[in-house]
């Protein structure tokens, strides 16, 4: 029995623990908006924090987390307003929409490590996450606003987990 | 002719039957286990922080199983070794083993019944603790912990190096058999760290490199060696590390599992930190950075200024990813969490500086990428993911070489073949 927090709730799952996080997250806690993209962490799409850290869940074993806590997309924010979240909005980021919630989970970490990041840094941290609509230009865009956003907060984290 | 044979005959005799008797201890009388209440609660206290300060239940407990009822596997080069039960069970455990028993099998490696213990269990470095603080752990046992009944595996080490009678040799021969000595030379602190470092936490145990037949080379201290299936650094002048270590550093790391400068408390190294030095206070764990500070030459110099640090951040330039297959792969798998700018950030681990990008042997960085991190180790409540099911021998080879490169470092020798071998050791549990 695997036990760890998952958007501020603790939770046990009873599953082997060589499971991805990810197949526990979607399969067994019904939390789909983190997807399954390459299986092998090199696209991004399944991106969560742990520990507050942005994290490829498909290539994470439930072994690894237990104890930690674990935020996925439907708790970055309670209403959906993380200044990431309004950014990705306001630059109509998503265009089929399947990397996103790892883009925005990772952008979201990036920005609480590097609150300034020059474009270098957001091609640095970001080229993980794949998006093959490439919807690039518009997430630099919105990772910039964002920055600025929640610099004018005053680096204000209002992620909730 | 023959008073020659006679004299060597006679000789051999006379080195036999002294061998014997260096090597024959008797038994010790079995005991009902001793009665909870007789042990005061200040002892049983300092007998609980020591035994985790001496990450006894690490080796003392299998994986999934109960705490220090033994049966951990471990793989040395003389053969597989299973732990003891050392839960006060009396028919499995040390439970009629009497407070004499324990301090003689802690201070020789001579178990109860007289037989000689194999030197996995570093009873040369427990030597050097006081009477009192070993009577303390031993009370901690004997009320504290739950007795289990679970019988020790039977060992696979080969003959002849199976009969216990013949390590009575090897103690003879290689056995650190004197007291702690204190160095008057040398600070309060600086004492208290070597006594906890040289003595329950046993540091050098795996940090310090032994002979073919497994005898510490107390001339080469701390200047690291292979174990479970990991590489013990350094900890001497003689570290690769680029940045070296200072108090500070070695505090840090032994306080949280990491220090952004060099690197995070893995394998072996995680429950040493977690389970076992967390138990001890801010001010002993002071004192062991001291004491190890000391050892690695007193540096002072701030890394922040170092041109080390400002060497490596700009080696996070990558090459052409159209060329460049292990950086192409670095980029995809590693860089979103190993990039960072000159102001450090726990938790993102800058690789050019990172220890075991800089050992001469890859194995601590393929075992990473490999199994990764758990919550419980390095960073707490940070992973790393594993790529053990992830990434191709061919794809692991082609990151390492490139963050070697990176780092400036000449190639790792056969290093498709070492991460294929490395894939294939036992992987580290507990």
């Amino acid at each position: 029995m695997a036990k760890f927090i998952l958007n501020g709730k603790p939770v046990a799952v009873d599953v082997d623990g060589d499971t991805p996080l990810l197949w526990v997250i979607r399969d067994e806690l019904n939390m789909t908006g983190t997807k399954f993209g390459c299986g092998i962490g090199t696209c991004g799409a399944c991106t969560v924090h742990v520990g507050g850290r942005a994290t490829r869940s498909c290539t994470t074993p439930l072994s690894a987390v237990e104890g930690a806590e674990i935020t996925t997309i439907e708790g970055l924010s309670e209403q959906g307003t993380h200044p990431v979240q309004v950014a990705w909005q306001k630059h109509q980021v998503p265009q089929c929409g399947y990397c996103q919630s790892g883009q925005i989970m990772q952008a979201a970490a990036l920005l609480k490590d590097i609150p300034n990041p020059s474009d270098d840094d957001i091609d640095a941290v970001m080229s993980g996450n794949l998006c093959r609509c490439m919807t690039y230009v518009r997430i630099r865009e919105a990772v910039r606003e964002a920055a600025n956003t929640m610099s004018m907060q005053g680096g204000k984290d209002e992620q909730t987990a | 002719m023959k008073r020659g044979l006679y004299s060597v005959l006679i000789a051999a005799v006379v080195v036999l039957v002294g061998f014997g008797v260096y090597a024959w201890h008797p038994t010790i009388a079995p005991i009902t286990p001793p009665a909870k209440d007789q042990f005061s609660a200040d002892m049983i206290a300092k007998g609980k922080v020591l035994a985790a300060a001496g990450y006894c239940s690490t080796c003392h407990t299998a994986p999934g199983g109960k705490p220090f009822a033994g049966n951990y596997e471990m793989h040395s080069d003389f053969g597989t070794i299973y732990s003891s039960n050392i839960t006060p069970d009396q028919a499995t455990g040390i439970g009629n083993w009497s407070e004499e028993a324990f301090i003689r099998a802690m201070r020789t490696g001579v178990s109860r019944d007289g037989s000689h213990l194999l030197p996995a269990f570093p009873f040369e470095h427990f030597n050097k603790m006081t009477d009192d603080d070993i009577k303390a752990v031993y009370a901690y046992i004997m009320s504290s912990v739950e007795p289990v009944q679970q019988t020790k595996k039977e060992n696979g080490i080969p003959f002849p190096l199976n009969i216990r009678f013949l390590q009575a040799g090897w103690k003879m021969l290689f056995a650190d058999t004197s007291d702690f000595q204190p160095n008057s030379d040398k600070s309060a602190e600086w004492n208290r760290g070597a006594y906890l470092a040289e003595g329950i936490a046993h540091c050098g145990a795996c940090h310090t490199p032994r002979n073919a037949l497994g005898g510490e080379k107390r001339d080469q201290m701390y200047s690291g060696a292979a174990i479970d299936g990991w590489i013990a650094p350094s900890l001497t002048a003689s570290s690769t590390s680029p940045l070296k270590w200072r108090e500070q550093d070695f505090f840090e790391y032994l306080s949280t599992g990491n220090s952004p400068f060099h690197g995070s408390a893995g394998g072996p190294m995680a429950p040493v930190v977690h389970d076992g030095l967390a138990a001890l206070s801010k001010d002993d764990i002071k004192a062991i950075a001291t004491y190890f500070a000391d050892k690695a030459g007193n540096v002072s110099e701030d890394p922040a200024q170092s041109p080390a640090l400002a060497k490596a951040v700009a080696a996070q330039q990558l090459p052409d990813l159209r060329t460049h297959e292990g950086a192409r792969l670095y980029a995809a798998s590693c860089q979103s969490c190993h990039y960072s700018k000159q102001q450090l950030v726990k938790g993102r681990p800058l690789l050019a500086l990172g220890s075991a990008v800089h050992l001469d042997d890859p194995t601590n960085l393929i075992n990473v990428i490999l199994d990764g991190f758990r919550a419980n180790q390095g960073i707490q409540g940070v992973v790393m993911p594993a790529f053990r099911d992830a990434l191709s021998d061919k794809d692991i080879t082609a990151i390492a070489a490139y963050l070697r490169e990176a780092a400036g470092e000449q190639p790792w020798p056969n290093l498709e073949q070492r991460v294929g071998e490395i894939r294939s050791q036992p992987r580290f549990e507990q």
